[in-house]
């Protein structure tokens, strides 16, 4: 067994709410949340000091870094990346990024729903992130952004399922930490770049307004 | 006892900087820059800015600790910029300090960026004079400050009440055609032009203003006469005489920011000024200064260029100053703020 198979996983999601957790595979130590949307920065390294206290381990002892990589509200998100990026590096150990829709369908495919479902979070600006699983929790489609009308019907689940009026049957799940930490076999490495789907907002600079007022002399 | 080993974080704008600092010693300056991300929407862009802090930071951290020979654990203490800034750029700077501080058990100082312009100086010259007037100008301030001690409160003496001078020089360039960032295109097309060729207006400087404004800078108004001296030329089917433009431009920025940056010394009684910030590698602005201070007997002191942008070392110095003065270092759960005022110097 290689280290990273019985290791100690510390485990990060910022794509909603605040989320951390301290894990060996298969096994959850000690898990926190933060559920105010806005508190990030603030939150999450409190939370990490939290979490490693209450299982009486230190940061020397983890084997790696696993962080959820969105998608999810862009300056939250880069505070848990940036966090797991620069933890790795200090203490030497590698860092795996998850997508955070998957850790929720993880979470749904434990409960045997007996069908694929859709997994959906918010994405602001009436928009929804969602992605599609077989009943295992296998990604089989997205992760997109879209209008909430765009979501397929059936089984829909996540964070954000109950902030529109989707059509068919509709559970919120909120994303457990715990899965991010203790799945490293079951989650796919995505590498730590994050899933933005959406460009910047930025317009090009085009022409100058004119300041010239009244009417030529 | 050695000076401190501090590393600092600076990520409020465009430029992400680590900087390996200990006492007035300068190990390592790494800086990437965004600037030509931005160049295409004619100013920075916040969101285009964060997602290049993201992924510049873990290298410019790795470099830093190599151009500096100095293993992380060796650091006594990490500094990051708290505020003033962009919000979701100076997270990731904040971000990226907590996780060092807690998985080095050291301890973190929020500091303010504008404090880092003046402080870092030391790396150059030695200790700060005490007092001192600082003149900060770049693309995202136009300030003067009386600073008595990196570690005690600074005082504003007046800030822009509009445009920051390194905006109007952005502005401007675009008015003429020219590029992003416009305060080295203004600054090199300058010095074919002459200075005089147009008498634009100088803000903030007619003695009804001075009651209320006496050390605050206003550029909205130069840049709407820059607008409307061209538009008028283009209307009436002339050529734009783009050198002599942008060196009446220039000596109107210019001429405001030396006036009252020399007025300020001399109404506080202060024989030091300190310059910092992009705009203060602008050639008029350095001649005109040297001029006027001269003039009035005031000692000048400008860091190398490379120090006057935005960078980590600033930051690293004020951190320093902050541990040495035995400061208490920030706590865990500090956020950023956008309007950190000049007078908080550790959050
Ligand atoms: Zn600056």
């Amino acid at each position: 067994m290689s280290e990273s198979d019985s290791g100690l996983w510390l485990g990060i999601d910022t794509s909603t709410s605040v989320s951390v957790a301290l894990a060996r595979p298969g096994h959850v130590l000690a898990s926190r949340s933060v559920t105010a949307t806005n508190v990030h920065v603030e939150q999450l390294m409190p939370l990490v000091k939290d979490v490693m206290a209450e299982s009486g381990h230190v940061l020397a002892d983890l084997a790696g870094v696993v962080v959820g990589i969105g998608p999810g509200p862009f300056t939250g998100l880069r505070v848990g990346i940036v966090t797991a990026q620069t933890l790795a590096y200090v203490l030497d150990v590698p860092v795996r990024g998850v997508c955070s829709l998957d850790v929720v369908a993880l979470s749904v495919a434990a409960t045997k729903p007996g069908r694929g479902f859709t997994v959906v979070s918010d994405a602001r600006r009436k928009e929804l992130y969602w992605a599609t699983y077989d009943l295992a929790g296998h990604r089989v489609g997205g992760p997109h952004v879209t209008y909430p009308e765009d979501v397929p019907t059936g089984l829909v689940v996540g964070p954000a399922a109950d902030l529109y009026d989707l059509a068919g049957e509709r559970h919120v799940v909120a994303l457990d930490p715990g899965i991010v930490a203790s799945s490293p076999e079951r989650l796919p490495d995505l590498g730590t770049e994050p899933l933005y789907l959406r460009r910047p907002d930025a317009q090009v600079a085009t022409s100058v307004k004119t300041v010239l007022t009244g009417r030529r002399p | 006892m050695t000076a401190p080993l501090v590393l600092g974080i600076e990520s409020s704008c465009d430029e992400t900087g680590v900087g390996l600092v200990r006492g007035t010693e300068l190990l390592a300056n790494q800086v990437a820059s965004s600037v030509e991300l931005h160049a295409r929407f004619g100013g920075v862009v916040p969101e285009v800015a964060s997602r290049a802090h993201l992924e510049a930071m873990r290298p410019a951290l790795e470099r830093a600790c190599e151009d500096a020979g100095v293993d992380l654990s060796e650091v006594d203490a990490i500094a990051v910029t708290a505020g003033p800034g962009l919000v979701s750029a100076l997270v990731v700077g904040v971000a990226t300090a907590k996780a060092l501080a807690v998985a080095l058990n050291k301890p973190l100082y929020g500091v303010n960026h504008l404090v880092g312009h003046v402080a870092v100086d030391v790396l150059d010259h030695g200790p700060l004079p005490s007092p001192a007037i600082a003149l900060l100008v770049s693309g995202g301030h136009t300030s003067l400050l009386r600073v008595d001690d990196i570690a005690t409160p600074v005082r504003e003496l007046g800030s822009t009440i509009d445009d920051a001078a390194g905006e109007a020089y952005d502005k401007v360039a675009r008015l003429l055609g020219l590029p992003y960032p416009g305060g080295p295109v203004i600054d090199k097309a300058a010095a074919e032009g002459n200075p005089r060729a147009i008498a634009f207006p100088r803000g903030l400087t007619a003695s009804k203003d001075l009651v209320k404004h006496r050390f605050d800078f206003s550029f909205s108004g130069l840049k709407t006469a820059v607008a409307r001296w061209v538009e008028t030329r283009r209307r009436d089917g002339e050529d734009v005489p783009i050198a002599d433009v942008a060196a009446s431009f220039q000596e109107a920025v210019c001429d405001v920011l030396t006036a009252k940056a020399v007025a300020a010394c001399q109404a506080e009684g202060v024989g030091d000024l300190l310059i910092g910030g992009g705009v203060a590698a602008n050639s008029r602005l350095r001649a005109l200064l040297e001029e006027r201070t001269k003039a009035a007997g005031i000692r000048l002191r400008r860091p190398r260029p490379g120090l006057c942008t935005d960078n980590g070392a600033m930051i690293a110095v004020v951190g320093g100053a902050a541990l040495v003065a035995g400061v208490r270092p920030s706590s865990l759960d500090i956020g950023v703020d956008s309007g950190l005022p000049v007078s908080r110097i550790v959050v």
